[in-house]
């Protein structure tokens, strides 16, 4: 039933995945016996004993035990195997082992941090090394978002008063999409993130350098993927239009106002800054609801927003 | 059950003179009348109505999805319009649609009453139901709601929208839905016709029963739960919102508390209606009516012990969650026994394929799938993949609209011609019902595949991947719209005529096909007394 699988399912990232998978193909087997069952008796019977006058005589057929405890029992018996099956592999999703590798997740309105062990944080794509067992312990800033991995078959809320766990073990190399999948507002639908699977290797390397693209393409173009990927897009337009943050378009070398100060000069330090501690100035006109980046990027990332920034004419 | 019939009340054959709609005219006489078949009437045009307007939301909506990204409005009023399309067919549509339109009509007339026990409560549940509606109104007015009729919090307690007003027009909407409730349950223990015991009632009032008695216990549920969120709003009392030391997830089992039981306060009544249209069309007796009849209390009962299967992924403790998983499954069961025995019933049968058939079958088939999906969802890790993805978007269109209001639709089908008096047109209803099965099943089935493949559901932008799939779903959705809008035209149209319809245009064996079409306003000329069962078509003597 490979094909079946490959045209409802997602891809498999995980051996779990093809567990739960095994499951999902054996209830459709069982579900489209019974639905051929019934429109197959329906259809015969429409078919079979349409009416043919109004002096048709039919028999008085009140009920039939055999027949109704037959109908009753077999799905009770199916039902329960399912439960069962259903019951178990969930247990396994349930316990992570005890080597995994932990990252803590937070989501917030509308973007997904996630925090290493070494202290090393990410924004909305988290690396994880092949074959190894990863945990996330999750929660939230604001409001309810549910941390949802289809190749993996996981999905698991992330609440804000207390903390959630879900673990994943990826099977091979890849790139696999994070959705938010309990509705949280305005930006539910673009709180999205990556899961990259890399090879041990590259998955070490990731952690001291950032990936390939980070140490190699011209610095315009990497700002202009981090102005997509870090979430800059959520809050700052490049046409001038308003969002919850001031339009990039334009902005260099102006003077810009600033709440309870005098206005500045937007050069690359005061980008510098307003990159890595927002709440140092605050535009006028704005909330100070920009989250600091510090320790979110890396610094070549760094200046290759700001270099983005200023190419914004 | 075998006595040779003798029809109790002279057996009207042609359109009466003087009836319910006639016997007084103007509008006050609309708005003061205790009469539950006017107040029957009042209730369709306006869930009809409702249906109306909820419809127009879902096809924005649909439109909206065409494509990913803005197709015609942004995410603040796509998200409004998914709510509001939510929020106005469960409160407004689906709850009332057959107990308090279709049922206030014709459970009267099924008993042999000459009307509901508390004449004037009847009159103020429909009262209450347009206050309520009016608040709604209100709230779409002030600014429109934007968490999903689902209202959970804290996004709930801190969005800015109108969240106050809606949740007061639940509320009120509540009172109207238990005030049914109560009103239903002491006419069928009180107004049966002599002769007419617990076992010789027709289905429709059985599933009717079980739904007021859902009505009575769980909606107060939702009604405190709406209140302590419109006082946490209000007053910060801090029961739901975690700022304020809340938990966010005791709402959801608060909510789904009656929000699952709701959703057989919504089925209950259409499998009723498929439970009258069968032996009817099958001028045969119903196959188990003791299975069928207790199936709906037993449903009833489980119904209000299966909330957490909404919760999975909520954080709730594995123990629970493998409870409710196995509750859940035991629910499905008296609902594949009905379903069963109304395919039993048509075998050997001398089936009549007239609309209100063709409704249910159309009912039998789409209400399977919606049943047979819903396995998926109760099996926990296959529910942990797809739960608030499109699978369960599909699983409860199928089940509500495939299911309650395709049975709607038969109900209104079949009761037309007795409440209005009217025949509409045949060939018609079977082009309509023809477009909205294959529009129904074009808007739905592309929504189990990307909801497998992981489509999550309230998204206002899309991978383009899932381009094609819901592209086809909303072609689907106007063949639907389509469907529909002819339904409105012919059953309308019917209006313009003169009365042409029998006192008994199907064969029917219940008691309100003894009656003039459409009723005197007292029901029947003497009170009914009942001499046979109700389906009891395959007797000696019984013609079509
Ligand atoms: C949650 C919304 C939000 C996100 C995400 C966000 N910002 Fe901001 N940003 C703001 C707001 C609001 C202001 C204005 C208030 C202030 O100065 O803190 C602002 C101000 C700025 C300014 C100063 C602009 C000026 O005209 O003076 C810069 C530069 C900036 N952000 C860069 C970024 C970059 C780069 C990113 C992505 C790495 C980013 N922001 C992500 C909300 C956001
Ligand atoms: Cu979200
Ligand atoms: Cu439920």
């Amino acid at each position: 039933m490979n094909w079946l699988r490959s045209i409802i399912l997602p891809a498999e990232g995980s051996a779990y995945a093809r567990q739960v998978d095994d499951l999902y193909i054996a209830i459709i087997v069982i579900c489209a016996f019974f639905f051929v069952l019934i429109a197959g008796l329906l259809s015969y019977f429409v078919w079979r004993y349409r009416r043919r006058g109004p002096d048709d005589v039919t028999p008085h057929i009140s009920h039939n035990l055999k027949l109704e405890l037959l109908w009753s029992i077999v799905p009770l018996i199916i039902l329960t195997v399912l439960f069962f099956w259903g019951f178990n592999s969930y247990m396994v999703a349930r316990v992570a082992p005890g080597e995994a590798l932990e990252i803590q997740v937070t989501g917030k309105k509308w973007l997904w941090q996630f925090e290493y062990p070494d202290g090393m944080r990410t924004l909305n794509e988290v690396h994880v090394p092949v074959g190894k067992a990863v945990k996330f312990i999750m929660s939230s800033e604001d409001v309810i978002h549910s941390f949802y991995a289809p190749s993996f078959r996981v999905k698991m809320d992330v609440l804000p008063n207390r903390y959630t766990e879900l673990w994943l073990q990826p099977r091979e190399e890849g790139v696999h999409t994070l959705f938010c999948a309990e509705y949280c507002g305005r930006g539910h639908s673009d709180m999205l993130g990556k899961i990259v699977v890399d090879s041990e290797e590259k998955f070490q390397e990731w952690q001291a350098l950032g990936d390939e693209q980070t140490r190699t393409m011209p610095l315009a173009e990497l700002g202009a993927l981090l102005y997509e990927s870090k979430g800059c897009s959520s809050c700052h337009s490049l046409d001038g239009s308003r969002r919850e943050g001031p339009s990039f378009r334009g902005v260099f070398g102006e003077m810009t106002s600033i709440t309870g100060g005098p206005p500045v000069k937007v050069d690359e330090n005061y980008l510098r800054e307003s990159i890595l501690d927002p709440q140092a100035k605050i535009v006028a006109g704005f909330e100070g609801i920009m989250p600091t980046f510090q320790g979110l990027l890396r610094e070549r990332e760094i200046n290759a927003l700001v270099e983005f920034i200023k190419s914004r004419k | 059950m075998t006595e040779v019939i003798t029809p109790a009340a002279p057996v009207h054959r042609g359109p009466a003179d003087l009836h319910y709609l006639n016997e007084h005219r103007g509008l006050r006489s609309w708005l003061t009348t205790v009469d539950h078949k006017r107040i029957g009437v009042m209730y369709l045009w306006s869930v009809l109505l409702a249906f109306l307007l909820g419809g127009i939301f879902a096809m924005l909506v649909r439109l909206e999805l065409l494509t990913p990204k803005k197709t015609i409005i942004e995410a603040d009023a796509y998200n409004q319009a998914f709510t509001l399309h939510g929020a106005i067919m469960i409160f407004l549509f689906i709850i009332p649609a057959i107990p308090a339109a279709l049922g206030n009509f014709v459970l009267p007339l099924l008993l042999g009453a000459k009307d509901v026990a508390f004449p004037r409560l009847n009159l103020a549940s429909y009262y209450v139901y347009v206050i309520g509606a009016l608040f709604a109104l209100g709230s779409m007015l002030t600014g429109g709601v934007d968490t999903g009729w689902t209202f959970y919090t804290p996004y709930s307690t801190t969005s800015n929208t109108s969240v106050s007003m809606m949740t007061m027009a639940a509320f009120i909407l509540g009172f109207s839905s238990i005030f049914t409730g109560v009103n239903f349950i002491a006419t069928i223990h009180k107004l049966r016709a002599p002769g007419m015991s617990w076992h010789t009632m027709p289905l429709f009032v059985w599933g009717t029963y079980a739904t007021a008695v859902i009505q009575v216990l769980a909606t107060p549920v939702l009604g405190i739960t709406l209140l302590l969120l419109l006082m946490e709003r209000v007053w910060e009392i801090g029961i739901f919102d975690p700022r304020l030391g809340g938990d966010p997830v005791l709402f959801q089992h608060f909510f789904w508390f009656y929000s699952h039981p709701a959703v057989y306060i919504m089925i209950l009544p259409g499998m009723a209606i498929i439970s009258e249209v069968v032996p009817t069309f099958s001028k045969k007796t119903i196959f188990g009516y003791k299975a069928i009849a207790y199936s709906s209390v037993a449903i009833a009962f489980v119904s209000f012990l299966v909330w957490g299967h909404h919760m999975f992924t909520s954080g709730q403790s594995d123990l629970a969650t493998a409870v409710f998983s196995f509750l859940t499954f035991l629910v499905a069961i008296p609902s594949a026994i009905k379903v069963f025995n109304w395919l039993a019933t048509m075998y050997r049968g001398s089936l009549d394929l007239k609309a209100p058939m063709l409704y249910a079958i159309m009912f039998l088939l789409l209400f399977a799938i919606g049943g047979l999906t819903g396995i998926f969802l109760g099996t926990i890790s296959v529910d942990v993949h797809l739960h608030d993805t499109y699978f369960v978007v599909a699983h409860f269109h199928y089940v509500m609209m495939g299911g309650t209001v395709i049975a709607f639709l038969a109900g209104l089908h079949y009761w037309w011609p007795k409440m209005f008096g009217r025949m509409y047109s045949e060939s018609w209803a079977r082009v309509a019902a023809a477009l909205i099965f294959i529009g129904f099943n074009m808007t739905f089935i592309p929504q189990f595949i990307m909801g497998s493949r992981g489509m999550p559901r309230r998204y206002y932008n899309y991978l383009d991947q899932f381009q094609p799939l819901h592209g086809f779903s909303t072609f689907g959705s106007w063949v639907l719209g389509l469907g529909l809008l002819i339904v409105a035209g012919y059953l309308l149209g019917s209006l313009r005529k003169r009365c042409d319809a029998p006192g008994s245009p199907w064969g029917g064996m219940t008691l309100e096909w003894t009656t003039s079409s459409p009723p005197i306003t007292h029901n029947f000329e003497t009170t009914p007394v009942l001499t046979h069962g109700p389906y009891d078509y395959s007797l000696p003597g019984r013609r079509a």
